[in-house]
């Protein structure tokens, strides 16, 4: 029976030479081959994002714009949640059965392992009644992140809004931003956006096959902390800001207060305005169409989209690059029979008074349209070269103080405002034969001009500071060392010398502080201040109220300007507003009698809202916040420019 | 003197062997299913503990069959085979269908697989019927009603259907090659067949054909002068060819498609690591990550986290792998090598041709389970879903495995005392 026994051997041969493919096979992929260790840590290793709190916003005297809150999202595994009470957990979060169950659709679409978001931004009071009976859903659990909380309710124009990046966000940043992610989207939240959000960290969290978490990797040994963005400083007086929007309430236009020692902004009041924590939790998409659709244009940042003809406060401007051309000095004086006739003698521009023989001093005093007729005469017509040349000449200089070019703020959509070239006229009247005659409306601030009222604030501090300015901006230091961005200060010159300043000074500090004057009424006690008002023609319905002025005369602090749409007389409205502003501003007190600030306050000159409209509003709900987002507001810029075309037959009577 | 005598004929070697590997599954199963909350070894609630248990009973189970008369063994094993196969016939009648496959007996809490059992019954009666055969040469005949002894139970495990346990009656091959009903020509052309199979998957058929023709030209032509093995080579030639083309059609058209998935990703025709190859690549990649010394116990991540399925069942040598290394894996292949190399030693020592053969037939199916179990694991043979015995958790299978190896030691206690 032995006769095989040599068998024994094959046998065992086989054994052996198994044992050593299995053994050679291990090596393998043991010692020699890397890349299954490589897989290992893929498989387990998840890089989770720590988000970092984005930077705080105070004012110029430390107080908190905008702070961060935190909110709670809710989340959902989809293969976890099962036997849950769908009804109680719709009446926490306040949701119908039917959107519990697109939520779940579109997080099991997403993955049934991984978590998705399934409500976002509870309230910290949602969350509170929710977390009582969390424990109850399971594969429900919430994660906190910080939005934006607006404890004054103020100054949504300038300080913006943040919103969830889209496609084209990430991809310009390179990599990033990644879905779900913040990002600043207007005001000087877009502004600063590299500085407020801050770094994200990230943890090495390991996980199983299913995506759960399973603890910290090397104990956290490679993990990064986020760090948070730098605060910013900015150069708003808190205080000043909630009197201003308390004035502007129920009102259209713009205050604009300028530090002329610095450039720093005061105050920048958009009118109307609205909650920016609207723009903030679950309400924001519907919120966000509602103000987009508002008539009033709230989103509308007027102090640097809208244009206006300045009006009177161009006289200022005019008075000063006519003597520097030196076309007039501080004792030129013309004849004012009560109008500049022009176009040899067929037509005329009026002034409300009939002045006589009128000094520059007294033309800014009386805002005088004659003077400022024949100045702009000269500037054009006598300068030794053809109209168009003399017109661009004339041009550059009021490019120097800002007109017609941005200033460079620290916002983004600033305009330009329009100052025409000569281009324009030669192409409108067909020829280069043109004269002064053909647009001398621009001479007192109106025809086809258009100034921002950061630019008309801007005049006043270049006054203010007889000759230069620094470029108006809104964050005064960033971060915990308080850096001054070098932009901000340098001093730009308005090609204009010191010394002609006095003449054009002296007439602002007449109009306000001499008795009779077109200010009087609204001068502040104990302070010298040097201001002019305007009423600016429009065509379409009541005139805008202007009010511009800087104080004290020596030293100024305070450069202001406030614009009010169809508001009527500059005196009236525009006038106890700067009053109240500066006098607060200076001396922390308001000494205007009170009921001038009721008649103020309680002022409406907000168009009267169309029923038709609202229901409109009510249909288009959320979707397509980004798409539409930027379209209505270049339909914004280009009605207001509608008034800058206005005929000289429209200019009847002139301008205080 | 007498009970001395008898603890003094038992192979302890081999028990020592056995309660080794037992250990070794024990503190694997342990890190494989882990769960914080239940650091207990003993706890019940997990597999660990479970396992513990199965060590014990197993223990015990087999010390019972140790005082028991080697001629039981003998003269019951006709009754033990249809004992087996009236269970393999209950369970595809009242069996619980897990995983695809109806293969459990449900007793209480506890599941029975009787096709565990089918292979211990097998071996017994096997070496019972060839043991028993006066005739000292091996005939064809006998062949014959051996192979069904085998092919009965294979069949009605494929109906359950579970290729995987039935495939592993097949290594009763080296049984019938041991005793001489099949020979060295079987062997080379059963080798044959595997390489041809392989390649044929692999390879275009014609082009194999080619190559069978190149090589047939130059043995016709090199053997000449001796006619007898130009018709043998031609004959092998022909075979060969048809026999390409057979498994080029039976892979196509016969096998289900998850058996040619499973099939394909072991060649690497198709990539896949997400779907059909996901259980061998997570596999590999935790036996991988392993590298020399492994991670340690209870570090490994892949097996920890669950990436790897059926950690503690069928791919427990991935937790071996992962977590001691190269070094560890090839201290238990070294084990086991030792304890298959040791069964043939003891079967060759056996003085009657029953135990001899039922020796023979316990170290093949050690190590079909043992090359197939760790083969697929490191993805050099298609995953087919059989323990890695001892190691694997489960009480069935570590029962059987005990009775197979315990039977054929309570044998070899009493060699002296059967007679051939």
């Amino acid at each position: 029976m032995n006769s095989f026994f040599a068998r024994k051997f094959v046998i065992q041969g086989i054994f052996i030479a198994i044992a050593i493919v299995i053994i050679a096979r291990l090596f393998y992929i043991q010692i020699i081959d890397k890349s299954y260790l490589l897989s290992a840590n893929n498989n387990v290793l998840r890089k989770v994002v720590v988000y970092p709190a984005r930077g705080v916003v105070y004012d110029r005297n430390g107080k908190v714009l905008v702070q961060n809150e935190p909110v709670y999202d809710l989340l959902v595994t989809p293969i976890e949640a099962k036997e849950i009470d769908t009804a109680l957990l719709c009446q926490l979060i306040d949701i119908d059965s039917e959107g519990f169950q697109t939520r779940m659709h579109k997080a099991r679409a997403h993955s049934p392992y991984r978590p998705s978001i399934f409500e976002k931004q509870l309230s910290a009071s949602t969350y509170a009644q929710l977390q009582e009976h969390l424990y109850k859903f399971r594969g429900f659990y919430v994660q906190n992140r910080t939005v934006r909380s607006y404890p004054d309710s103020i100054a949504p124009q300038l300080l913006g809004y943040i919103q969830e990046v889209n496609d084209n966000d990430i991809e310009r940043s390179e990599g990033f931003y990644r879905p779900g992610d913040y990002i600043g989207a207007s005001g000087i939240e877009r502004s600063y956006e590299e500085l407020l959000r801050g770094q994200r960290g990230v943890k090495n969290q390991m996980v199983d096959a299913l995506n759960r978490p399973k603890g910290s990797f090397m104990d956290g040994k490679y993990d990064t902390l986020a760090v948070a963005g730098d605060g910013l400083v900015s150069t708003i007086d808190l205080e000043l800001q909630l009197l201003a929007e308390k004035l502007m309430k129920n009102k259209m236009g713009s205050v604009v207060a300028i530090e002329p020692a610095t450039g720093e902004i005061l105050t920048f009041v958009s009118a109307p305005s609205y909650d920016p924590n609207m723009m903030v939790g679950r309400q924001r998409g519907n919120n966000y169409m509602k103000l987009l659709h508002d008539e009033t244009r709230p989103m509308f940042i007027r102090p640097i989209q809208a244009s206006y003809p300045p009006g009177s406060v161009f006289k200022v401007v005019a008075a000063l690059t006519a003597q520097q051309a030196g076309v007039i000095n501080e004792n030129t004086i013309f004849h004012c029979p009560g109008g500049y006739r022009y176009g040899g003698g067929r037509a005329i521009m009026r002034c409300t008074h009939v002045d006589g023989a009128t000094s520059l001093v007294k033309s800014i005093q009386t805002s005088c349209n004659t003077y400022y007729g024949y100045t702009y005469a000269r500037m054009i017509d006598s300068r030794g070269m053809p109209a168009p040349q003399a017109y661009d000449l004339w041009r550059e200089a009021l490019g120097k103080f800002g007109l017609g070019r941005t200033l460079g703020i620290d916002l983004p959509g600033e305009k330009p405002g329009l100052i025409p070239t000569s281009d324009f006229y030669t192409k409108r009247y067909g020829n280069d034969k043109w004269r002064s005659g053909f647009n001398i409306s621009l001479s007192i601030g109106q025809g086809e001009m258009g100034i921002t009222p950061l630019q008309m604030a801007n005049i006043m501090a270049i006054v203010a500071n007889r000759g230069f300015y620094y470029r108006p901006h809104l964050v005064k230091a960033i971060g915990e060392k308080g850096i001054v961005k070098d932009e901000f200060k340098e001093k730009i010159s308005a090609g204009v010398d010191a010394k002609y300043y006095e003449p054009v000074i002296e007439g602002m500090s007449r109009a306000v502080n001499v008795p009779g004057g077109t200010g009087y009424r609204v001068r502040v006690p104990d302070v010298e201040m040097c201001g002019k008002t305007g009423t600016v023609q429009n065509p379409h319905g009541e005139n805008h109220a202007v009010f511009f002025a800087f104080a004290p005369r020596e030293n100024p602090k305070i450069a202001i300007a406030v614009f009010v749409e169809n508001a009527g007389y500059g005196g009236t409205w525009a006038g106890p507003m700067v009053n109240m502003l500066v006098e607060k501003y200076l001396k922390d007190t308001i000494s205007l009698p009170q009921y001038i600030q009721d008649r103020v306050f309680n002022a409406n000159f907000l168009p009267t809202p169309k029923e038709t409209k609202v229901e409109e509003v009510n249909k288009n709900t959320t979707n397509n916040n980004s798409t539409k987002q930027s379209n209505p507001s270049k339909k914004l810029v280009a009605e207001p420019r509608r008034d800058l075309y206005v005929h000289h037959s429209q200019l009847r009577k002139g301008h205080q | 003197m007498k009970e001395k005598s008898f603890f003094g004929r038992i192979d302890w070697f081999t028990i020592l062997l056995w309660f080794i590997l037992c250990l070794i599954g024990w503190f694997n199963i342990y890190a494989a299913v882990y769960d914080p909350e239940q650091p207990n070894i003993f706890s019940m609630a997990t597999n660990y503990g479970k396992q513990s248990i199965y060590i014990f009973t197993a223990l015990i189970i087999g010390f019972s069959i140790l005082i028991i008369d080697a001629k039981f063994f003998i003269s019951a094993s006709p009754i033990i085979y249809i004992v087996v196969i009236l269970l393999l016939v209950l369970v595809l009648v009242v069996g619980r269908n897990v995983g695809g496959n109806q293969a459990w007996i449900p007793l209480g809490s506890f599941r029975l697989q009787p096709s565990e059992f089918g292979k211990l019954a097998t071996c017994l009666l096997l070496a019972s019927y060839l043991s028993s055969q006066t005739n000292k040469n091996p005939n064809s005949k006998t062949l014959l009603i051996g192979a069904l002894i085998v092919l009965f139970p294979v069949a009605l495990v494929m109906l359950q259907p579970d290729t995987g346990s039935a495939l592993a009656f097949f290594a009763l091959i080296f049984v019938f090659y041991r005793e001489g009903y099949v020979g060295n020509t079987f062997l080379l052309l059963g080798g044959l067949a595997i390489l041809l199979f392989v390649l044929a998957l692999l390879v275009n058929q014609w082009i194999i054909i080619g190559i069978l023709t190149l090589i047939a030209g130059f043995l016709i032509y090199s053997l000449r002068k001796k006619r007898k093995y130009i018709l043998n080579v031609g004959i092998l030639f022909v075979a060969s060819c048809i026999y390409v083309l057979c498994v080029d059609y039976a892979y196509e058209h016969i096998l289900q498609s998850h058996q040619r998935n499973r099939i394909d990703v072991i060649l690497g025709k198709i990539h896949d690591p997400r779907g059909e190859g996901y259980n061998l690549n997570q596999s590999k990649i935790a036996i991988g990550s392993g590298q020399l010394l492994g991670k340690g116990f209870l570090q490994g991540t892949q097996t920890k986290y669950k990436f790897v399925p059926e950690q503690s069942t069928d791919f427990i040598f991935c937790t071996i792998g992962e977590e001691w290394g190269f070094v560890g894996s090839t201290i238990l292949i070294a084990i086991y090598l030792t304890l298959l190399l040791r069964l043939v030693n003891i079967a060759e020592r056996q003085r009657t041709a029953f135990a001899r053969i039922y020796a023979y037939g316990v170290a093949s199916i050690l190590f079909f389970h043992f090359f197939i179990n760790i083969g697929m694991t490191i993805g050099i043979v298609p995953v087919i879903g059989i323990p890695l015995p001892f190691i694997s958790y489960g009480g069935s299978s570590l029962w059987s495995f005990t009775m197979l190896l315990f039977i054929l030691l309570c044998l070899d206690s009493s060699r002296k005392g059967l007679n051939g």
